[in-house]
């Protein structure tokens, strides 16, 4: 195998295939990176048994063949590297990479041992990188993070024919958004649990790009059942991931979101952020703010007597009864931040009851509802 | 710090209280030495205390030191009942009442002059009123400190008035045997009286950082400082515990892992129902265990979020219990017990989307308004059935 290649080309390639590496391998092989030269192009694949990374970047090829490298080595060299052409040649048991003057030898790990990757699934649709970027980033927020409830560690995807929803939540918050997207078949109905960790990163590195394509096992096809494929474009390089499902069923979501409300209110996102940070400050470690709704303002409060206690008011437009109600002061920032509107509207029932967030254009917009934030309100003592 | 300049903090210490309780009740028993446990002595009447009998001591060796003792069974709610009363009595007297146990309080009659008198007056009332209207003798310690208050009652028992005037402070201490002092139990007293140390008065003499190169640094300071007189503690009502725990102590007998399982089952409920009756809710989850050579381990984890519900705590206790499984193979189980702690600040609670109806929550309060109702007894879980609940001890309110 002997090889050469663009600096950038290598090093983003190879950054972006060692990031799904295990960093604690279970078998020695799984920390390699395999490295395959062909007619003219270079592949770069790693694969953990649940998720696997494969780019295909060009490169001229002199002699072909393929090689197992430590992944985080090579990303370490390639990252490091000068601004010039870099070659790559297998040599016995080992690996030399030279660029200018520099000259790495790197050990191989044996490659008959490294697994096969998973097939592709059959491709399900097309998305836009950006919107699928971001409508991933804004239900991930959401997402459990306790290893011990796997099933709400994951993003659930639910298809149905050009619409796509996802939702993901930690019993604390529910987020939900919708999209459309081009499906290969106009009636494909389908639904997927994927870990939110793995969808974020991916669906991150395939912002830049045009089109991502989603392929989900259809089940009793046969090939990839249980995984999960994502395919696109980006940075001139064509890369794809797969990752295994999560198993267990998610909570039925949609009934959650209560049908009428008894305060609804309208408040300047930045601002009220603004005052969020502040107000929290004094707010010691799971202990709520109270939001206090009446009057044409909403009032933040935090702290206790004992300590520090902290208010601000700002402006809001409010409809029905005036109430209060707890709220952990990260949960709310987070549905904040990720609303991405200039105007944010509560809606409310009872302070025990959840409390609904979506987005507006501006203060006399009609709500977004492709996107919204469910929160449970923390009990307020008295 | 303010300190105050006179004798205003009263301990109030009910003498022998389960014993006394039983007497109180039972004509045939008073003046004769009374033991309250078959087991373990839970509680010796003065009389039988006379004869060495001690609390916490094996009922054999109680018996073989006072054999006309008369042995008396438990009657947890009588004795809950005559605390009730006795704090009652309390907080009539004061309002700044800071109850240690069922049984011995402290209490600020400072700003009482014009109302109900001295101070020794005052706790003279307080020993009549307790007498006449719960039927039981209490004794009474006055002075400038909490710690003096108590020492003085200590000092001043059975069924007792002692009063330390502030200008006569040292002069009461000094003499006192050093095992007196708050925090010397059998190691610190061994340690102080190999070095020739016996009275608080011989502490007094010691420079601290002596003390603290025999004893280590917290307990080096402590002794100083109380050696010197030094408490400037005032008197807290309405002091919230840090935690919320039950015990059962299990005898030589071996358990099976059922067995052990239903008994952290009872201990749990019990538990978690005075936490969420006092609304709280908490993230730390102890167990305790003591093994046959009266060693003893904790284990303990915390949780991602505070809780007061049943489910949740009993499968972090029984996770604990598994893990611990091979040293109570090894040791042999003699106590177990759980706690609760780490509990939220403001017992405000984050709230959970009700995903599924039948969530524990709503299984807790409906179990726990029967109980209220119907009293314990009305509904248990069939694991429970036919099984001895264990002593369940009067307790403060939480």
């Amino acid at each position: 195998m002997k090889f050469r290649v663009d600096r950038d080309v290598l090093a983003d390639a190879v950054a972006w295939v060692a990031r799904s590496l295990p960093s604690r391998p279970s078998l020695p092989v799984l920390a390699g990176m395999l490295i395959d030269a062909r007619d003219g192009e270079l592949l770069l694949s790693g694969f953990d048994y649940e998720t696997s990374a494969r780019v295909q970047v060009p490169a001229e090829v002199t002699s072909e063949g393929s090689a197992l490298v430590s992944g985080r080595l090579l990303a370490d060299i390639s990252r490091s590297l000068p601004a010039q052409p870099v070659d790559l040649t297998a040599d016995g048991g080992k690996v030399v990479v030279t660029c200018r003057s520099a000259r790495f030898t790197v050990q191989t790990l044996p490659v008959e041992d490294y697994p096969e990757l998973p097939e592709m699934p059959t491709a399900s649709g097309i998305v836009k990188g950006d919107v699928f970027a971001n409508a991933v980033s804004q239900v991930a927020v959401a997402a459990g993070r306790d290893d011990m409830l796997p099933v709400l560690t994951g993003v659930r995807i639910e298809i149905e024919g050009s619409a796509v929803t996802l939702a993901a939540t930690d019993r604390y918050r529910l987020a939900v958004r919708e999209f459309s997207w081009t499906p290969e078949k106009p009636d494909l109905s389908a639904t997927a649990l994927v870990p939110a960790r793995v969808l974020a990163d991916t669906a991150k590195a395939f912002a830049s790009g045009s089109d991502v394509t989603i392929a989900l096992a259809v089940p009793g096809s046969g090939t990839g059942e249980g995984l999960v494929g994502f395919a696109g474009i980006s940075g001139g390089t064509m890369r794809r991931t797969t990752t295994r499902l999560l198993d267990g069923e998610f909570p039925k979501y949609r009934t959650l979101f209560p049908p009428e409300q008894q305060t609804v209110a309208r408040v300047e996102t930045a601002p009220l952020v603004e005052s969020l940070k502040r107000v929290a400050l004094v707010a010691e470690r799971n202990t709520p703010i109270r939001l206090t709704l009446g009057d044409g303002q909403a009032t933040l409060e935090a702290g206790s007597s004992d300590e520090a206690q902290a208010s601000e008011s700002i402006e809001a437009a409010i409809e029905g009864e005036s109430l209060t109600i707890g709220f952990n002061p990260q949960y709310l920032l987070d549905g904040l931040g990720a609303l991405e509107a200039p105007v944010a509207q509560f809606s409310f029932t009872q302070p025990t009851r959840p409390a609904v967030l979506t987005g507006l254009a501006a203060a006399d917009a009609e709500p977004n509802t492709d996107y919204r934030y469910l929160l449970m309100p923390v009990r307020l003592q008295n | 710090m303010f300190v105050r300049t006179e004798a205003t903090i009263l301990h109030a210490d009910l003498d022998a209280f389960y014993a006394s309780v039983e007497q109180r009740d039972d004509p045939r028993l008073r003046g004769r030495p009374v033991i309250v446990g078959a087991g373990v002595v839970l509680a010796a009447s003065y009389e039988a205390k006379a004869f060495g009998v001690r609390t916490a001591m094996g009922g054999a060796q109680a018996r073989w030191l006072c054999p006309q003792a008369i042995v008396v069974g438990p009657r947890m709610k009588a004795y809950s009942e005559a605390s009730k009363a006795v704090f009652e009595v309390f907080r009539r007297t004061t309002p700044l009442v800071e109850g240690l146990s069922i049984d011995e309080a402290f209490l600020d009659v400072a700003g009482l002059w014009r109302i109900a008198g001295s101070p020794v007056d005052i706790a003279k009332q307080l020993r009549r009123d307790v007498l006449e209207q719960v039927g039981l003798p209490i004794t009474v310690g006055v002075a400038r400190t909490k710690f003096l208050a108590k020492v003085a009652s200590g000092v001043g028992k059975p069924d007792g008035l002692l009063v330390v005037p502030p200008d006569g402070e040292l002069d009461f201490l000094h003499p006192l045997p050093v095992e007196r002092l708050w925090g010397v139990g059998r190691v610190t007293s061994g340690k102080l009286r190999d070095r020739g140390i016996t009275t608080v008065g011989d502490v007094a003499k010691l420079a601290e950082p002596t003390l603290i190169s025999w004893l280590g640094r917290a307990a080096g300071r402590h002794l100083h400082a109380l050696a010197h007189n030094q408490d400037p503690r005032p008197v807290r009502v309405g002091q919230r515990r840090r935690s919320i725990g039950a015990q059962r102590a299990l005898g030589r007998s071996r358990r099976t892992p059922e067995e052990l399982d239903a008994i952290v089952i009872a201990l749990v409920d019990r538990v978690t129902r005075r936490m969420r009756a006092a609304g709280r809710a908490g993230r730390t989850v102890v167990l305790r265990l003591r093994f046959d050579d009266f060693s003893r381990a904790t284990r303990s984890h915390t949780l991602t979020r505070a809780t007061g519900q049943t489910e949740e705590i009993l499968a972090a206790v029984r996770a604990l219990l598994a893990t611990a499984a091979p040293l109570i193979e090894r040791q042999g189980l003699t106590l177990i017990g759980v706690a609760v702690g780490n509990f939220d600040d403001g017992g405000a609670v984050q709230l959970e989307l009700p995903f599924d109806r039948r969530s524990g929550g709503a299984l807790d309060s409906v179990l726990d308004d029967v109980r209220e109702r119907f009293g314990s007894g009305a509904v248990t879980r069939a694991v429970l059935l036919g099984r001895d609940p264990g002593l369940s001890v009067p307790l403060l309110p939480d």
